[in-house]
């Protein structure tokens, strides 16, 4: 679990990145959610924290390739992979992240 | 339409080919590629690529799943040479002719080279091939480079080959590059990068000669300079690969002349991609490559040009750890500013870099950022938006990722607010492109 920044911190339709390896966006949307993601593009290195958030979708800032935050799914060309998803929760008032497993490693 | 044949197996190709399954042509596709390779992503072979950070599997654009849902016929290392009168046969270099009722030319472009044969050593970067071939030289230990040509693939080259601690010297013919592109103060700044990695940039001097018989052993420049090298670039453009089209019926200048749909004189032939002239406008966007290819296979399926792809250009570049955005279209006269971030005394982008707007009567017309990405996304989004009531696409539907099962012809899916797709009306359709004289 990793501590992210305060609530307050980031605003509705903003988003953080947090270097994590590899690196993570923490988003906030215009209706309140927070959703985590795998910050890189699954298409080609871009950093989704700095997409444009349109409801749950961020389309990536180099190919316009869009992900769902909730499923991690592209929702267009040109990305055909999805990015994982992580959990989100506040606790004290402080954005947490709970980093799903990678991909092999032990559960 | 029973058999559509795609010419051309690099990105607006494969795009084109999507477009067809997505909007629900499940007839005979056939995929020409005059490369043997799968269709792969281009950006990267300059950068990534280069430096050994991304391989060939990271490059491809289709995965097998995809491939497979395509259901095409893919004739690959082998090159179209010629299209008939009437659209209806492409013919291959092998002596081969496909019989097709409908045909999209992806045919793209090729580096521009120097006259007369090179020696060995003089490399261009626009295939996988050329990539792999400089890349061979690259990792044989310190070399003396010289990069002819400081536009985009020259600037990207360069820095990649900086970055593996070779000795980097660009040559550029123009007092500075990417001008036409950019305008003087900002082509200035650019080139300051250059500086910045370590490479230094020679202008206002053209290249007179390469030296050395077998292998290249310098380029002598029109100054009378002579810079040694034992690895040459050269990245002076890239010229449309029209001429397999020479004996066909399409108009041809610089590009397929085409309207602002894709659709040439023919109508069941479209044009997409850097091999495009639509509506009097050839881009060699990898945006447009992939953005042409829906409204060309609506019209191309339609028989007449219903969608058009009018949106706002937009190119990016990665050069000494720099990102470089633009999105619309800089003319000589358009005043620049800039709007955020700010710019050093050395004339180099500052530490959180930069925004600039390029503005004509009053009105933003292109922006430019520089490791800027958000302010530069939300910039090119308003200029999206300015342009929005111009486009006209009735009766479009939208791409989507397709697994090989669930492929089949779907009405309108809901506008999910990203696409460029403005509301339909029943205003008759654009007239076709006039510069093609010559009807089916």
């Amino acid at each position: 679990m990793i501590p992210v920044c305060r609530l307050e911190d980031l605003p509705e339709g903003e988003s953080v990145r947090i270097a994590t390896t590899p690196p993570v966006a923490v988003f906030r949307t215009e209706g309140g959610e927070l959703y985590a993601i795998d910050d890189t593009c699954a298409h080609q290195d871009a950093s989704l924290s700095e997409g444009w958030l349109e409801g749950c979708l961020v389309e990536c800032p180099l190919h316009a390739a869009a992900f769902d935050l909730r499923t991690g799914e592209p929702t267009c060309l040109p990305a055909r992979r999805p990015v994982r998803t992580h959990r989100v929760t506040v606790e004290d008032g402080v954005v947490h992240v709970h980093l799903e497993a990678q991909e092999g490693t032990a559960a | 339409m029973r058999t559509v044949t795609v010419v051309g197996a690099s990105l607006s190709g494969l795009h084109a080919a999507r477009e067809l399954r997505a909007q629900g042509f499940d007839g005979r596709l056939v995929i020409v590629g005059e490369e043997p390779h799968r269709p792969y992503d281009r950006p990267p072979l300059s950068k990534d690529f280069l430096i050994g950070r991304a391989d060939e599997d990271r490059l491809a654009l289709a995965d097998a799943d995809e491939t497979a849902g395509l259901d095409a016929e893919w004739l690959l290392g082998v090159r179209a040479r010629g299209l008939d009168p009437r659209g209806r046969g492409v013919l291959l270099g092998d002596g081969r002719t496909v019989s097709t009722d409908g045909v999209v030319i992806a045919t793209g472009a090729a580096a521009r080279r120097l006259p007369g044969p090179g020696p060995a050593g003089v490399h261009t970067l626009r295939t996988l091939d050329d990539a792999r071939a400089l890349r061979g030289e690259l990792i044989r230990g310190p070399r003396r480079i010289v990069v002819i040509g400081g536009g985009f693939i020259g600037a990207e080259t360069a820095s990649s080959c900086a970055r593996l601690g070779h000795a980097v010297t660009v040559v550029e013919a123009a007092p500075l590059p990417l001008v036409p592109q950019l305008g003087a103060e900002m082509a200035a700044v650019c080139a300051g990068l250059h500086r910045r990695g370590g490479v230094e940039l020679i202008t206002g001097t053209g290249v007179a000669a390469l030296r050395g018989a077998a292998t290249v052993t310098g380029v002598e420049l029109t100054d009378g300079r002579t810079l040694p090298a034992d690895v040459v670039i050269v990245g002076i453009g890239a010229v449309p690969d029209t001429a397999w089209l020479a004996g066909s019926t399409l108009a041809l200048q610089d590009g397929v002349l085409c309207d602002e749909g894709c659709v040439t004189a023919l109508p069941q032939v479209v044009a997409v991609g850097d091999v495009a002239r639509a509506g009097g406008i050839r881009a060699e966007h990898w945006t447009s490559a992939t953005e042409q290819p829906r409204a060309a296979v609506t019209n191309l399926l339609a028989g007449r040009t219903l969608a058009t792809a009018r949106t706002v250009p937009y190119f990016w570049s990665d050069q000494y750890d720099s990102r470089i955005q633009f999105a619309g279209r800089y003319r000589e006269g358009d005043t620049v500013h800039l709007a955020e971030g700010e710019i050093t005394d050395d004339g180099l982008p500052g530490e959180s870099g930069f925004l600039a707007r390029y503005a004509r009567d009053g009105r933003t017309v292109a922006v430019l950022g520089v490791d800027r990405p958000r302010a530069f996304m939300r910039a090119r989004r308003e200029l999206q938006r300015a342009r929005q009531p111009e486009v006209r696409r009735p009766e479009v539907r939208r791409p989507e990722v397709r697994r090989p099962e669930d492929r089949r012809p779907e009405g309108r899916r809901a506008e999910d607010g990203r696409s460029a797709d403005g509301p339909s009306d029943d205003r008759q359709p654009p007239e076709r492109q006039e510069a093609a004289p010559v009807g089916p």
